[in-house]
Parts: structure tokens; C-alpha cells; sequence
């Protein structure tokens, strides 16, 4: 790791805050957007220390510690490894761009539009970059309120009912979360994530916190008796709300399983694993069935996500290094390409004013450029080789066919409703029936701009995946192998008849 | 009687404070509320001195009075509280709409003086001096509840109060007459080497329990809460603002000092935590079906009370410092809270939520300040409250009472329902009707609370560090 000239994460996480006290004092609406922009370009260049990450270390690099609440042994404690330097250069990403897609699209309130996405990225970095378990729930709920407010006061006609139904399922999931940190706390003695992650404990202590915290992650997922509120909040959010929401906000319930869940407790984690692959499968399926019925293009994409973040889960609880490879690459690709597929919906939207994919057909003659992003971004959607997606979901069809073949057999069928639905939508968005004669305009430059950084890295990491590969490898290396040690030492004190374990050795015996 | 001035000198200043309005009580009535705002100009600067003296006051320590009255770092640390509370409402209260301008000096006397007695209280520790200093601030208040103008419900809410009060004194009192009659001592450095379990001193348990009954009837603990929302209610929104804050810290320092006197896991204790997780349920079902404001903050502080129950029944010094630290974030939540409501509602009626509708275009300002309040009070970072939380549900775990975390983390989320509901109303809701729009700099000092509310939500250590210093003196 080549060390940064200034402590690069606190940068990252508070320039954004920092700007939003300027904002206020801004007169134009121009000069609103503009300023945001130029933050969100400034805070990509201000992420260029993050490149002298070192690819060959598992750890956390980039560390940052300070005491924080001595009394009550808080740190403010940041740091990130392969797994979360992904996700932060994605909302890193994210940012300019969700500004340059509302340019038009957001007319009112214009000032407390940009404070919001300024708020949610500062947050958004912080839960990926937070080491300090209390530091990590301050973000995670600080999330919620720029979220909430984004659908709620620049939401479509039903933005009441979906912004607190958003709020109140993620804030009822991660109540129980906090008596999870809590109990860690008093069980481990300490709020560092890293330190806590040494300790074994209790098989019975594993259990109950597991479950607290799957609840959260899930919700958040959304795992399917869950993805309720998925659906609502995407199709009521501004454009830059549902790119956020798909590309960020599901990633946080799969980042939590694989930072807290696997290296915490492990033996509940290979417990419940029957479970939450069971879920997942559910989510692939269910949620490929659904989107084959929507008539509603956001809608379809939701339902969309709760399929792929099923294959996330799938790849986290089959244990294996590409499962977790693949999650990871879903997790990546799912982000660009929804990302990318909401921002389509949106330039459309503001051309006819409506999301049912009736109104919207036939657009390959009058919107060839539109329609070319349109289908790459759904070929990617659908895992089309050559695409981004197609690396993520074949690891995670060679982690699943490796460990259970027959759960592979199981989800065959949701990688086939996944082209199904998509290229249906693409079909009729191409070359449907024109339902109505617009005077279309096809993209403009902003526009291009905004999606061309996408379709790069659809294609960049579609056909070199290595470098991604290669910076989420060694943390996800050493992640399996403190899981398999953790795992396989209790068995083995279990075997020698120790007491104390009998109880995890029983349960352990019924998963294997 | 050891009396020495300079450990008194917080009481001094809030009686000197009395004493002059009282002076001016006496004086001929002024008929133009012009004149009287102006000839009560000192009394924001004067309650500004009291936070500075009690600043300057915190590391006094001793006792006097014959050991009654002792001043230590719990008692210093809520007379920093109460000056800032003081200070808090009588601003909100200096320019209320309701009040005639002959009774203005009375109202602000009796203010005064409620406060002077919650002073006393903190510092109270031996049985007696408590029930008196415990009345010196319940009779002031019983005085100032029916103030508001000519209503009706003003006079119910004061007459709720009083019978409620006066019963819930008289149960503290029957209950005071079995401590002595068992323990044979009132004061509380000697109570603390007694034993408090059931077996060996069921007298004493009774009776610390009954004595306990009146200050959780202050704290409207469920189920001695019925008052509550009644009188938040009836009683003007500036007094109610009061009520709702102050009271309530006179209450918390008297349980944390009689809690001191126990151990975890007996009986009161679990009482208490019974109790706690009781109130914290029933005021955040009650509030989720309120339409009035006032009445969902007053089904609101029932149910905070329930929290502050979570870090006394811990018994520890952690336990105590945290609910001393969330007893203090909850005056400020609440005076934030307030302070909005006072200011939109002009006319100094009760508001709906329906009033709060497109608050977000009408008042910008005070619609951030609900919004930061409202957040704060569910317990969400980076507020204040989630700190104060944190520390509460930490500091319960592993001391027995798991489930009441449990309990507490849940009610978290039933909670934000109708707390969400403010900020639905002024960020979403389009405006319906004209409504007179508050003066913009009217929302200074909320912005300052607000602002008090984000900063220790992101560094509470110094503050915290103050409640510590009281939990580790009485539980070392």
C-alpha cells in the first residue's frame, strides 16, 4: 500500500458533508448543479490515493483510529479491504452522475435535492469504509433519512405510502441490529469490528445474533418474504433516488453478510446456510417470474434486482471462493447495470411522461442511440457473455454447481427467466407498435456523458474482469479461510468431547 | 448547619431571580403587554447568567444543613441541566399569546420558583429534604398549569394535575413512614448500607417502593402516567414545554440516587424494569392514534420515561450516568420540539398535524429543526438521542434485564411511526389553508437546540464524560 498524502477515507466521507453547508448560500438553480457536480468530480479525484491499494494484501488498509467516546470504548475507526474498496469507488462513481440524470428531471426544491445526494454518498461511503461497529450503525441509519426523504418529497403520486414503507421495514430490521452490537460489545469487549472478528463465541450467542442480524442485512437485500418495499420505493423515487437505492443501498444487506455475519459467526452462518439459500432461490425464481408480468419498466427492474441480489446471497452462503467471488461481481455489475437501466427509464420518462412499457414502444427507429444503451444495459442485465454480469453470475453457477449441484440445477431456470423478461423488454421498447407519434429526441450530450462511463465498464469488466478479480481476491481468500478455520476448529474440540461445545457440535452435525 | 455560600451559589442566583419577581409582583399591574415585555427583559439575561454560575459550579463538592443537602457531581451536573432548561423555556415562554399581561409576573415567578425547587431536589439527599424540595417545585406548577387565558380545559388539566400529585404524594409519604419505621434512618448515605431484599426487609422494600410512586407519577411512568397527556393537552403550549422537561429531571436525579441504594436483580429493580418496558409500550402504542400534538408528545415522554427505566434497573454507574445523560438529551429533545410547536402555533392554540402541512415552504428553518428533533427523539444517528440510547441499552445489557433491551430496541421502531408523522406532515403534505407565518428569526434559538442536538450526537464525550463523573460517584 503506497501511503496517502491525507487521511483519504475521512476525506471522502466528509468533503460531501462539508459541501452541503455551502449549498445554502447558493443563488441559481444552474449554480446548485453545477456545484454539485464539480463536488462529485472533486471527490473522485479525491479518491485517487485509493489507488495505491495493494492488491496483494487481505487486510484493512488506508486505517484510520482515534478514540472517540473513550468512556463508553468508541473508536473512530475506518479502513477498507478488497471488499468495500469496490463499493466505495462504485458510489464514488455514482454521484456525478445521479446530478448529471436529474439535470432536468428535478425541478423543484433543487437545493435540498443536491443536500440529500450529498448526504447519502458522504453516508454511503462511511458504512463501507466504517471498522467501528457503533461508527458502522450511525451510517447505516444516517442513510435512512436523505433515502426517506428523496422518494418522499420528489416521489410519484403513491411517494407517501412507498417513502415510509421504505422507512419503517429498514428501521424495524435494524432495531435488533443494534442489540446484536450491543451484545458483541459486552461479549468481545470491544466495538472494532477487526478485534471482534478474532474471538470465537458460544454457538447459542452465534445464534441469536446471526439471526438479529440477518433480519437487518435482509431487509435491506431484500431477501424475499422481505423485497416487499423494493417495488414501491423504486417506482415511486426521482431517477437519482432509485439509481442510488439499486446501486448502493441493496449492496449494504450483502456487504453486511459478508463483513459481519461470516466472520462473526460462522457456525450460525453454516446453520441457518440451509435457510438463506433456501431464500435466495426463492428470490431468484420469484423474482424472475414477477418481472415477466410488469407492465410497469421500473417495476420490472425492481423486480429484476430482487432476483440478481438473490444470486448475491446464494454466492455468500455456499462457502466456496467463487461463490464468494461472485457475489462480490454481482454485487459490482448489478450496481452498473440497474444503475444504468433506471437512468434509461428515467431519459424516457421525461420524453413521454409515462413508465408503462405500452406507451414507450418502438423507440429503435426514433432513439437508435437510446435504444443502443438500452440494449447493452439489459443484454448485461440478462448475463449475456461479453458483458459484465455474465462474470459474476457464471462464478457464482461454478460456486453453486461445485458445492451443491442441485441447487444449481434449481436457479438454471432463474438465469432463463432473467433473458426472458429483459429481452422481452427490450423487444418492445425496439420494435414494438409505436402507441403514440412524439416528436422523440434522441439522447442529448448530457446524456451520453452519463452513460458512457457505464457501457466502459460493462464492457471493461466483461471481458477483463482480472484486475476487479484480483482486488477482491486476497480479502475473500483470507475471509474463507478464517470461516473454514473458525468452523472446522469447533468441530474438532467438539470431537475431543469438550463440553462447552457439545451444543454447536449437535447443530453442526445436522447441517453437515 | 455549615452553611457556605459559594457551594450554593446556582440556588442563590435562581433565588435571587425569585425574589425579584416577586418584587415586581407586587408592583402596580401594567395593562400593556409592551411595558411588561420590556420590564422582563433581565430575566433571559439573568437565567443566561444561571448557566454560566452553574458551569463555574460544577466541581463544588460538600454538604451542608446537617448533611441534607449535598452537593456532589450528580446534583451539579442536573443543575447544569436545569439552568439550560430554565433558561430555554423562558425565552419560548416570554412572548406567549394566551397569557394576560397582569398575570405575566406571577407566571413567570412561579416558573422561576418550580425551577428553584428542582435545584434543591438535585441536591436533596436525605428524605425529608427530598418531599419538601419535591413540593416547593410541585406547588409552583400546580399554579401554573390552568394558566391560559379563559379555557376550560386549562382548569381540567390543572385539577387532573393536582389530584394526581396530591395522591401520588400522599402514597410517596405513607411509604417514607415505613422507611423510617423499618430502617430507622432518612437520610441516604445510611439507607445505602441497609438491606433492601425482600426476605430479610420487606417493610423497607415496600416502603422504598410506595416512596419511589411519587416521583414516578413526575416522570408519568406508566401506570402512574394518566395525567400526562391531559394536562400537555389542557395547559398552555409554553407551560406544557415546561412540564414536559424540567419535572422530569427532578424525578430522574431522585431515582438515580435512591436506585444507588440497590442492588441488580432484587426485587425493585425489577419492578422498575416491569415498569419500564410497561410505559415504554403503552405511550408508543397511545401515541401512534394522537392527532394532537401535544398529546402524542405527552404519550411520547410516557414511553421515555420507560427508557429511563432501562438504565436505572442496570444498577451500575454506568447504568445511572446513562440515564442521567438521556434524561438531559430528552429536556433538549423536547425543548427543541417545543419550541417549534410554540412558535407556528400564533395564536397559542393546541396544533394538529394537519397545521404542520407544507411547513417545509412555509418555515423552512423550523421545519429542519422539527425534522432534527423528531429524528433525535426516535433514538436515529447522528442525533443525540441515538447516543443517549446507546449508552442506555449498553449499559443494561448482561446486568440481567436483557429482555428490556429487547423490549426498548423494539419499541424503536413502533416509535418512528408517528415521530416520522411530524416530518411527513411539514416535508410532503402541500399546504391546505392560509396560516399566519412565524417570523423567521423566530427559529434562532431552536436552530442553537438543534444544532446542540446534531453536535452531541457526533461528540457526546463532554458531556458525557460529566454524567459519568455522578454515575461513578454514587456507584464507584
Amino acid at each position: 500500500m503506497i501511503q496517502p498524502p491525507f487521511p483519504v477515507l475521512t476525506v471522502l466521507i466528509f468533503f460531501p458533508i462539508a459541501a452541503c453547508f455551502v449549498l445554502p448560500f447558493l443563488k441559481e438553480e444552474k449554480t446548485v448543479r453545477i456545484f454539485t457536480l464539480v463536488i462529485g468530480i472533486i471527490e473522485l479525484f479525491l479518491a485517487f490515493p485509493l489507488m495505491g491499494f495493494d492488491l496483494s494484501f487481505g487486510g484493512y488498509q488506508f486505517v484510520e483510529k482515534t478514540p472517540w467516546v473513550s468512556a463508553w470504548g468508541l473508536f473512530y475507526y475506518l479502513g477498507i479491504d478488497g471488499i468495500s474498496l469496490l463499493m466505495i469507488l462504485l458510489t464514488l462513481l455514482l454521484l456525478p452522475l445521479c446530478v448529471l440524470c436529474s439535470w432536468t428531471y428535478i425541478s423543484q426544491r433543487i437545493k435540498e435535492f443536491h443536500f440529500c445526494l450529498l448526504l447519502m454518498t458522504a453516508a454511503c461511503v462511511g458504512i463501507f469504509a466504517a471498522l467501528d461497529f457503533v461508527l458502522f450503525y450511525i451510517f447505516w441509519e444516517a442513510m435512512l433519512v436523505p433515502m426517506f426523504l428523496l422518494i418522499a418529497v420528489w416521489g410519484g403520486p403513491e411517494r407517501k405510502y412507498a417513502s415510509l414503507k421504505f422507512f419503517l421495514y429498514t428501521l424495524a430490521g435494524s432495531t435488533l441490529l443494534l442489540v446484536a452490537i450491543i451484545a458483541f460489545y459486552k461479549q468481545g469487549g470491544t466495538f472494532s469490528i477487526p478485534d471482534l472478528a478474532k474471538n470465537t463465541y458460544s454457538f447459542r450467542f452465534q445464534y441469536w445474533t446471526f439471526l438479529a442480524m440477518a433480519l437487518a442485512f435482509a431487509i435491506k437485500v431484500p431477501m424475499f418474504p422481505f423485497h416487499t418495499w423494493l417495488p414501491a420505493a423504486h417506482v415511486e423515487a426521482p431517477t437519482a433516488g432509485s439509481v442510488m437505492l439499486a446501486s448502493v443501498l441493496l449492496k449494504m444487506g450483502a456487504y453486511g453478510f459478508l463483513r459481519f455475519c461470516l466472520p462473526l459467526t460462522p457456525l450460525a452462518s453454516v446453520h441457518f446456510a440451509p435457510m438463506m439459500i433456501g431464500l435466495s432461490v426463492i428470490s431468484i425464481l420469484y423474482g424472475g417470474f414477477v418481472a415477466l408480468g410488469q407492465k410497469d419498466m421500473k417495476k420490472l427492474i425492481a423486480y429484476s434486482s430482487v432476483a440478481h441480489m438473490g444470486f448475491v446471497t446464494l454466492g455468500i452462503f455456499i462457502f466456496t471462493l467463487r461463490g464468494f467471488e461472485g457475489a462480490l461481481m454481482v454485487m459490482l455489475n448489478h450496481g452498473i447495470t440497474t444503475g444504468g437501466l433506471f437512468m434509461l427509464v428515467g431519459c424516457i420518462y421525461e420524453r413521454s411522461h409515462s413508465r408503462q412499457i405500452s406507451e414507450n414502444m418502438g423507440l429503435g427507429k426514433y432513439l437508435p442511440a437510446y435504444m443502443f444503451f438500452f440494449g447493452l444495459f439489459s443484454l448485461s442485465s440478462l448475463g449475456f457473455p461479453g458483458t459484465n454480469s455474465f462474470i459474476g453470475e457464471a462464478l457464482v453457477l461454478i460456486g453453486v454447481f461445485t458445492a451443491k449441484p442441485l441447487i444449481g440445477a434449481l436457479i438454471i431456470p432463474g438465469v432463463m427467466l432473467g433473458a426472458a423478461y429483459m429481452l422481452r423488454l427490450t423487444q418492445k421498447l425496439a420494435w414494438g407498435e409505436p402507441s403514440k407519434a412524439q416528436n422523440w429526441k434522441d439522447l442529448n450530450l448530457r446524456e451520453w456523458i452519463y452513460f458512457i462511463p457505464l457501457a466502459i465498464l460493462v464492457f471493461y469488466i466483461g471481458l477483463s474482469p482480472g484486475l476487479t478479480l484480483k482486488a477482491i481476491d486476497p480479502t475473500l481468500q483470507n475471509l474463507l479461510n478464517e470461516f473454514s478455520n473458525k468452523t472446522s476448529i469447533v468441530c474438532q474440540q467438539a470431537e475431543k468431547g469438550n463440553d462447552s461445545m457439545s451444543f454447536a457440535n449437535k447443530n453442526i452435525g445436522e447441517t453437515r | 448547619m455549615n452553611f457556605k455560600a459559594a457551594l450554593f451559589l446556582p440556588e442563590l442566583l435562581q433565588i435571587a431571580i425569585v425574589l425579584i419577581l416577586f418584587i415586581e409582583t407586587l408592583g402596580n399591574p401594567e395593562k400593556t403587554i409592551e411595558k411588561i415585555t420590556t420590564k422582563l427583559n433581565w430575566l433571559p439575561m439573568a437565567s443566561g447568567v444561571g448557566i454560566i454560575v452553574a458551569i463555574f459550579s460544577l466541581n463544588a463538592r460538600g454538604s451542608m444543613f446537617f448533611d441534607a443537602y449535598q452537593i456532589d457531581p450528580l446534583s451539579q451536573f442536573f443543575k447544569l441541566a436545569i439552568a439550560i432548561g430554565f433558561f430555554i423555556t423562558v425565552l419560548n415562554a416570554l412572548n406567549q399569546p394566551l397569557l394576560e399581561a397582569e398575570k405575566r409576573f406571577d407566571y413567570f415567578l412561579f416558573l422561576a420558583l418550580s425551577a428553584c425547587g428542582l435545584m434543591f431536589l438535585s441536591s436533596a439527599v436525605e428524605l425529608i429534604t427530598i418531599y419538601v424540595a419535591l413540593e416547593i417545585s410541585s406547588y409552583s406548577l400546580y399554579a401554573l398549569i390552568p394558566i391560559r387565558g379563559k379555557e376550560g380545559k386549562a382548569a381540567e388539566a390543572g385539577i387532573k394535575y393536582i389530584l394526581f400529585g396530591a395522591a401520588a404524594t400522599a402514597v410517596s409519604l405513607y411509604g417514607l413512614s415505613y422507611i423510617l419505621a423499618y430502617q430507622h434512618s432518612t437520610y441516604l448515605n445510611i439507607l445505602a448500607t441497609k438491606s433492601w431484599v425482600m426476605s430479610e426487609s420487606a417493610l423497607g422494600v415496600m416502603g422504598l417502593t410506595l416512596f419511589m410512586v411519587g416521583f414516578f407519577y413526575k416522570l408519568a411512568l406508566f401506570p402512574f402516567h394518566f395525567w400526562c397527556p391531559d394536562v400537555y393537552d389542557g395547559t398552555s403550549n409554553e407551560t406544557a414545554a415546561y412540564a414536559a422537561t424540567l419535572p422530569k429531571l427532578g424525578a430522574v436525579v431522585i431515582l438515580i440516587r435512591l436506585t444507588a441504594l440497590l442492588k441488580p436483580g432484587l426485587e425493585i429493580t425489577t419492578v422498575m424494569a416491569v415498569l419500564g418496558a410497561l410505559s415504554m409500550t403503552f405511550g408508543n402504542l397511545a401515541a401512534l392514534r394522537q392527532k394532537d400534538i401535544k398529546r402524542m408528545l405527552g404519550y411520547s415522554s410516557v414511553a421515555h420515561a420507560g427508557y429511563i427505566m432501562v438504565g436505572l434497573s442496570a444498577v451500575s454507574s454506568e447504568g445511572l450516568s446513562a440515564a442521567a445523560f438521556y434524561s438531559f438529551i430528552y429536556v433538549l429533545m423536547n425543548l427543541t420540539c417545543f419550541w417549534v410547536i410554540c412558535r407556528l402555533s400564533t395564536d397559542g392554540r393546541n396544533l394538529l398535524l394537519d397545521d404542520l402541512n407544507g411547513l417545509s415552504k412555509r418555515a423552512p428553518y423550523l421545519a429542519f429543526i422539527l425534522a432534527v428533533s423528531a429524528f433525535a427523539l426516535v433514538g436515529l444517528p447522528p442525533t443525540a438521542g441515538f447516543m443517549g440510547k446507546l449508552f442506555l441499552l449498553t449499559a443494561a445489557w448482561n446486568r440481567g434485564y436483557n429482555w428490556l433491551v429487547i423490549v426498548a430496541a423494539l419499541n424503536t421502531a413502533v416509535s418512528i411511526y408517528y415521530y416520522l408523522n411530524l416530518v411527513r406532515h411539514a416535508y410532503t403534505s402541500e399546504i391546505e389553508a392560509d396560516y399566519e407565518l412565524p417570523k423567521p428569526e423566530s427559529a434562532l434559538w431552536g436552530g442553537v437546540l438543534a444544532a446542540i442536538l446534531l453536535i452531541l450526537g457526533a461528540v457526546p464525550g463532554f458531556v458525557f464524560q460529566l454524567a459519568e463523573a455522578a454515575g461513578k460517584f454514587l456507584l464507584p
